[in-house]
């Protein structure tokens, strides 16, 4: 998993992925999908407490960026961070038991859909804060730095995210002290209910961080081939030690900036269209179909595998006990 | 044992700490200073207030970090660095500019721990320097502790002479929980005994700076100085007071303030913060809640009044609770008798 990142730090363009590559991140993507799909007939049962922002639609990026990455790599996500957090590896079965806010999820449900981590695998945590996620990982990106060892750290946003001053001070920080920052900008088109076409001033994102001194690329984010490579392009020069850059990914998500938002800024067949042009999944399997990199057959093997996972995750959640009111009190501190 | 002011015991702390651990790193905006600059002079400022001092050249650019004006990216930069496995002591200059990091400090780095199931530690130290009596104006000058303290997953600590500056401060490095430091400004020219090797002030221990029989004194940060005149100019008449300086108000240590109120039954609080929601209305609560039946007197604060600190010489002198009102309140709380 996150295996694409070579031994010696080099990294990978997608002419070279093998087969086993090439289904571990169509694996990765079709679980993001189905984790999400499912979250969304779940929540409509009304068993999912609070709220939840899914990631469906945008799963190439999320998959196109972790494959580049290693376990020692860090990224810092945001408020619809599921994609992020199973792209760098995080356990679903403790995700799932996580958003349903049961004692063994992944963050003992004191956290929920939206602060879901895992240290031991360099998520440094989904983050409720437009904005708050970049000046963490320019953080984690001084450590990186100072130990010399050639990882790199990994910003996720949106275009929503791109209008926050944090998020402008992250990158002219990470320019500054030259750490291996990478700012990937998910432009979605919308933050929250408004427009990206309304609310971003320049409609250029890649320009504004490209204004702030470090290269920056736009790329189909429908396309796992094409974040892959741009990925592969920013991390190889993190590593070399050229410093931070961006990637500005245009996408689309597949349902609201919440579960239960009736979307009415959006054209009513908007999605429906998009699900015909922008499904990464698709996308890649037409790709793979055509390249004879992997059959079909092994295609639908994962579909199949990744299914029953997502069940056995949701019916594990159900039956996960729920934290115990002692538990109100633990892990304010390690000492107090 | 060696005279330092505090500015220097701090700058000794954050020396022996860097090269005790080599994950301590030190960032903020002109902690070593003259980067970029004309003449050349690499470490042209070693922090405004010179408590970085030194430390650029001893310890190198990876791990002492000049960085923009740019809070939000500081403290959060700390924080990831923190999550990443260093222990930043991040410098925030004046502690009036939480007000453009605070999401940082109470949205991400109290709560890290907390809502990642506690499996994540941000050993992050914020150093901000606070306090009025150097006409800085109202948004230099303020001691916003009481914000901060209400906070849970953060430590905050308010030295009020050097020798606990300096012993705090390698706590607050060594401590693995997120702590939030606060330096008095005017504290910082003044000496006291501190010495030269590293040791450790433990949290949540208040300092009894005077025994006495009468009335118990809480005084915080620069209070502490202008409360030991008072008390022992009183105590030349033979009204003798506790003076108790809790040295941190998260964790604070109630036990001792009750203590000393069972004994005393009067309690006078002096806090340098204007007096609503404040660390003395808190201390005044805890009082009343657990030791209400000690009490002879009514508890009397001591506070800034609910203005913005002023800048005019003449005004900010009588913003802040100086020796003669704190010798007032004693007297009033002896009225009785």
């Amino acid at each position: 998993m996150n295996g694409s990142a070579t031994s010696d730090g080099t990294t990978l363009d997608s002419t070279r992925l093998d087969p086993a590559r090439t289904l571990h991140a169509y694996r990765q993507m079709k679980l993001i999908r189905e984790f999400e799909e499912r979250l969304h007939v779940e929540i409509a049962t009304g068993d999912i407490p609070g709220f939840t922002h899914l990631y469906a639609g945008q799963e190439a990026v999320a998959v196109g960026v972790c494959e580049q990455l290693s376990h020692s790599d860090y990224i810092v996500s945001t408020h619809r961070g599921h994609g992020h957090c199973i792209a760098k590896g995080c356990d679903v079965l403790g995700m799932m038991k996580e958003i349903y806010g049961r004692q063994d999820g992944l963050c003992h449900g004191k956290g929920g859909s939206m602060h879901i981590a895992d240290m031991t695998k360099g998520m440094l945590g989904a983050n409720a804060i437009v904005g708050g996620g970049p000046p963490i990982a320019v953080g984690a990106a001084i450590a990186c730095k100072l130990r010399g060892n050639r990882n790199v750290s990994v910003a996720f946003g949106g275009d929503g995210s791109a209008n926050q001053g944090t998020v402008f001070e992250a990158m002219n920080m990470a320019v500054v002290l030259r750490v291996p920052a990478i700012f990937i900008i998910e432009n979605n088109g919308y933050s929250e209910h408004t427009g990206a076409s309304y609310a971003v001033g320049s409609k250029d994102l890649a320009g504004r961080a490209r204004a702030f001194g470090m290269p920056a690329e736009c790329v189909d984010g429908a396309d796992f081939h094409a974040v892959f490579d741009a990925m592969g392009r920013a991390v190889a020069h993190a590593r070399k030690g050229g410093g931070p850059s961006t990637i500005e990914t245009t996408i689309t998500r597949f349902y609201g900036h919440f579960e239960g938002d009736p979307q009415n800024y959006r054209a009513k067949d908007e999605v429906a269209k998009l699900r015909v042009t922008m499904d990464c999944l698709k996308r890649f399997r037409a790709r793979v179909a055509e390249d004879r990199s992997v059959p079909a057959s092994e295609l639908d093997a994962i579909d199949a595998e990744v299914s029953a996972l997502i069940e056995r995750a949701v019916v594990e959640a159900k039956a996960s006990p729920p934290p115990s009111p002692a538990d109100l009190y633990s892990d304010v501190y390690i000492n107090y | 044992m060696p005279q330092l002011t505090m500015r220097d015991a701090l700058n000794q702390a954050l020396h022996q700490e860097m090269a005790r651990d080599e994950r301590v790193i030190v960032l903020g905006e002109d902690v070593s200073g003259g980067a970029g600059g004309t003449s050349g002079e690499r470490e042209a400022s070693g922090g405004i207030f010179g408590v970085t001092k030194g430390l650029l050249p001893k310890f190198g650019e990876g791990r002492v970090l000049d960085t923009p004006i740019s809070e939000s990216a500081i403290i959060g930069a700390a924080a990831g660095a923190a999550l990443a496995g260093l222990r930043p002591v991040a410098e925030l200059m004046f502690a009036d500019f939480v007000g453009v990091c605070f999401d940082q400090i109470y949205n991400q780095i109290a709560k890290f721990r907390y809502m990642f199931g506690g499996k994540s530690t941000c050993p992050v130290v914020i150093r901000m320097a606070m306090g009025a009596g150097m006409n800085m104006g109202p948004q230099h000058s303020q001691t916003i502790y009481s914000l901060l303290t209400a906070i849970p997953g953060l430590k905050i600590v308010i030295p009020s002479n050097a020798y606990d500056a300096k012993g705090l401060l390698i706590q607050a490095i060594r401590d693995d929980d997120p702590v939030i430091f606060f330096e008095h400004k005017a504290l910082y020219p003044r000496k006291g005994e501190v010495p030269e090797e590293a040791y450790t002030v433990p949290f949540g221990e208040a300092n009894l700076v005077r025994e006495g029989e009468h009335v118990t004194v809480v005084a915080l940060a620069r209070m502490v100085p202008f409360a030991e005149r008072a008390v022992d100019a009183l105590a030349k008449e033979g009204i003798t007071c506790d003076l108790i300086d809790p040295r941190t108000t998260s964790p604070l240590d109630e036990d001792t303030i009750i203590e000393s109120v069972e004994g005393t039954g009067r309690l006078v609080i002096i806090d340098e913060s204007p007096p609503r929601c404040g660390m003395a209305c808190d201390i005044a609560a805890t009082v009343a809640q657990k030791a209400f039946r000690s009490l002879k007197r009514p508890i009397i604060q001591v506070t800034a009044p609910h203005t913005p600190v002023p800048f005019a010489p003449s005004l900010e002198r009588v913003y802040v609770p100086g020796p003669p009102r704190i010798e007032a309140a004693i007297r009033e709380a002896m009225r009785d008798e």
